[in-house]
């Protein structure tokens, strides 16, 4: 019955995104303030009808209620509760309905925080939010509905896949579809401009708000994924290149550039078009990677069990939708006026190199993606292409724009002065120096690049701290003053500082593990000893335990530093018998920043030793942490005031009454 | 500076990046590739031993050799050649004689495989892609059946019909 309730409520969310495509579009065009406000209605009223359909699902997947289709393929009565609940989204028809759940949900807070925007824009933005869900909800229904049944109802389930099972599949997807789907807002403002052919700054402050909220989730779904493939999958890399984190990365680079071209749009009013056509890509990006991830194009985990009509499907919406936009933008882009003008070294000379430097990076991640799909599908020749590829490419783009970085918020708006602001970065130029040097020192000047790296990444660190320490005058004006003077700036400026300080910290991570990792892999019996880092591990013992619905083989290490304990680490083989499959989970211990990494391998044929690959993995976890303290960055900024819409509106409403009282 | 002479610049500015960019990705794309080949096109025609190579078939039953340490041996056959590889490392959980694998890496001068990387299986359904197609095309894999024995006995492989 539950089910049955969630399978009516998703039909009848789609006729509901029917009307929301067309009478609030109506509406903008006739000046019908009545048809406008549909949009709201109907955006509110579908989000509660997919959350109730979303409802059910999950329902049937606590209850173990196998006579779901869905249910029996990806779940099993033996799982862990939390399990049952990510089950959820751990298959195609189930991800899916979440994907359209949270455009769902963005839509609707549109239609509840945007009291504030004029009523033309809001109606039209509603309503090409409206195609998007429109578009998704049919594709569920017709090739993936996950509320299918099963008759007889079978007794158990086939299990969700082993690898899912772990926390990670409850933070990660819901992070990145966060993400993915947040930018659809930036997109549908962007088509609502071109509808209505005008756009002005206010435009700008208005997306800007959503873009950096799915800025925010994007990053750290990023980053959650890209830690849990490096517990998870046990070959201690935490990024791969494969064409699944890529289909998450271009979304991010281009997103990125649009947080800072926005920027010189509202600040400046100038990159009108420019700032529209990223909106568009960006979206479309978050469109490819779905489409990437979810036609079954690509062999990865995340491709779940593939059916060619759901490509072609998928692969006709992002045509749609990427061609229709595209097409829209050639025919209204020119009606668009030009803004103010700026001298190439200036704030806004700054963040066109930025965005100039993004967008090519994200153009070369999307060949190195796409490239071998292409030439499968023209030459029937097999290539596969990764990080040596990338890293030719991606690096050698990041290095300017990352020596760059501390530039920009240094130079002024219109003309800048980049003699001026590198005298001011004296402070941070030394900090990289000092790095290059000591690096080189203990090196015996033997890893130049490892050098020149460290450099690069001190002088982010320091540099970004120095727009901060400058705007606060601690020299000219004291401590106290300077102190005070801190607190007083606007949220967005620490914003800025603490978004370009977490890249530097994550800079910092990747160079640090990628020249100085160590790695021991040897075959180890209880009882023998190897050396790594500095530390002594030895292997303890290995014990049979039984978990819900696995079996595992734990092996139990200790870690000595100058003969006295420090640490015990364990690491297991687990067996799930409902889908005869091996996982391996890796035992990790954190000392500060850095790692000790064990991962097991098979037994050796008299099963008296086993394979330990063993790594010492020095400030790795910086990488994630500075992808945290971007996503600071970005809640800080979001607070700021001016970009709360309609406040000062408020608060001069306010302020009237007061007077008036 | 007139405001033609600035557009000039910036229009330069940017066809150096994406120009620079173009290069980068085209020399990365000539040297840095793999290519897929199978077992059969491994021995006919041999690369140099720069060139990246995707070995994918199956793992040829009975032909694993673990040499007490992390040093495995096994041959990767597609049922018509077979090539012997070598790896150092720890194989992924799902890597079993008689099942799909790709192994990543150079061929060498004594004609043995050295895989960098060993991808197999991550669940009991999927079958390396590439592996299947490859299979397919030369008649020895069936949608739903799995491997074809051309001498027609049946080969222990499971039918792994996914993947297609």
């Amino acid at each position: 019955m539950i089910v049955e309730i969630g399978h009516f409520a998703l039909v009848l969310s789609l006729s509901v995104a029917l009307v929301q495509s067309v009478l609030p579009l109506i509406g903008a065009r006739t000046g019908d303030q009545r048809l406008m406000e549909t949009g709201t209605i109907a955006a509110t009223g579908g989000f509660v009808l997919i959350a109730i359909a979303f409802a059910s699902l999950m329902t049937s997947y606590v209850t173990s209620d196998f006579s779901v289709l869905n249910v029996f393929q990806n779940s099993n009565s033996q799982q862990p509760l939390l399990y049952k609940f990510t089950s959820t989204w751990g298959n195609h028809e189930g991800s899916m309905l979440l994907w359209v759940l949270i455009l769902a949900f963005f839509g609707s807070l549109v239609a509840l925080f945007g009291r504030d925007l004029p009523a033309t824009l809001k109606a039209n933005v509603l309503s090409v939010q409206a195609w998007i869900l429109t578009a998704f909800l049919f594709f569920i229904l017709l090739t993936s509905n996950p509320f299918e049944r099963l008759d007889p109802a079978p007794m158990e389930g086939q299990d969700l896949n082993p690898i899912l099972q772990d926390i990670g599949l409850a933070i990660h997807p819901p992070l990145l579809y966060l993400g993915y789907v947040g930018f659809s807002i930036a997109f549908s403002f962007a088509i609502a401009a071109l509808i209505d052919g005008r756009i002005d700054a206010a435009w700008a402050r208005w997306i800007r708000p959503w873009t950096l909220i799915a800025w925010i989730f994007l990053t750290l779904g990023i980053a959650m994924g890209s830690y849990w493939a490096y517990y998870e999958l046990g070959w201690g890399g935490w990024w791969f290149w494969d064409p699944v984190e890529n289909a998450s990365f271009m979304p991010w680079l281009a997103g990125t550039a649009l947080l800072h071209s926005a920027l010189v749009m509202e600040k400046r009013a100038a990159l009108k078009i420019w700032t529209i056509l990223l909106a568009i890509l960006t979206f479309s990006l978050s469109l490819l990677g779905t489409f990437l991830v979810r036609s079954g194009v690509l062999t990865s985990v995340h491709a779940f069990a593939t059916d060619p009509t759901r490509g072609v499907f998928i692969l006709c919406i992002l045509c749609l939708f990427i061609g229709g936009a595209l097409f829209l933008f050639a025919l209204r882009a020119q009606s668009l006026e030009g803004g103010g003008l700026f001298a190439p070294i200036s704030r806004e000379g700054a963040l066109v190199f930025n965005n100039l430097f993004l967008t090519t990076a994200a153009a070369t991640v999307l060949v190195g993606t796409l490239y071998p799909l292409f030439l499968e599908v023209v030459a029937g020749k097999k290539i596969s292409v990764g990080a040596p590829f990338f890293d030719l490419t991606f690096g050698p783009l990041m290095v300017p724009l990352l020596f760059a970085v501390p530039f920009g918020p240094l130079l002024g708006w219109k003309r800048g002065d980049l003699l001026g602001a590198a005298q001011r970065l004296y402070f941070a130029a030394g900090c990289a120096l000092a790095a290059l040097v000591c690096v080189l020192a203990f090196t015996g000047g033997t890893r130049v690049l490892t050098a020149f790296g460290f450099a690069l990444a001190f002088w982010l660190l320091a540099g970004s701290l120095t727009d901060l320490f400058l705007k606060a005058a601690f020299i000219k004006a004291g401590w106290r003053t300077g102190l005070s003077r801190l607190l007083g700036l606007p949220r967005s400026a620490f914003g800025t500082t603490l978004a370009h300080f977490g890249l530097g910290v994550t800079l910092l991570g990747i160079v640090s593990v990628s020249s100085f990792q160590q790695e021991v892999i040897t075959t180890m019996a209880p009882g023998k000893t190897i050396e790594i880092a500095g530390y002594t591990l030895s292997f303890d013992r290995i014990d049979q335990r039984a978990g819900p619905n696995f079996e595992a083989q734990a092996a139990t290490f200790s870690v000595r530093s100058g003969g006295v304990e420090v640490a015990r680490i364990e690491s297991s083989k687990r067996f799930f018998p409902a889908r005869q499959m091996t996982t391996t989970e890796s035992g990790i211990w954190t000392t500060w920043f850095s790692q000790l990494y064990l991962s097991l391998g098979d037994p050796s044929e008299d099963k008296q030793s086993i394979v330990v690959r063993a790594w010492w993995k020095p400030l790795v976890t910086l990488i994630w942490v500075g992808a945290l303290i971007m996503g600071i960055g970005g809640m800080v900024s979001l607070a700021d005031r001016r970009l709360r819409v309609g406040a000062p509106t408020r608060s001069r409403q306010r302020a009237a009454l007061a007077a008036g009282a | 500076m007139t405001r033609k002479a600035k557009r000039l610049y910036s229009i330069g500015a940017m066809l150096l990046v994406v120009g620079g960019a173009l290069g980068l990705v085209l020399t990365a794309l000539s040297s840095s590739v793999a290519y897929f080949q199978s077992p059969t096109e491994l021995v006919k025609n041999a690369p140099g031993p720069a060139q990246r190579i995707r070995l994918g078939g199956l793992v040829e039953d009975g032909s694993v050799k673990r040499d007490g340490s992390s040093h495995v041996s096994f041959r990767v056959t597609d049922t018509v050649d077979s090539v012997p590889v070598t790896y150092t490392g720890i194989l992924p959980d799902l890597f079993r004689e008689g099942q799909g694998v790709i192994a990543e890496g150079t061929l060498g001068p004594d004609r043995v495989f050295v895989a960098d990387t060993v991808l197999a299986k991550h669940d009991e359904n999927y079958m390396p892609k590439e592996v299947v197609d490859d299979l397919k095309a030369r008649g020895l894999w069936e949608d739903g059946k799995g491997l074809v024995d051309k001498s027609d006995k049946t080969v222990s492989a499971a039918p792994m019909g996914a993947g297609s």
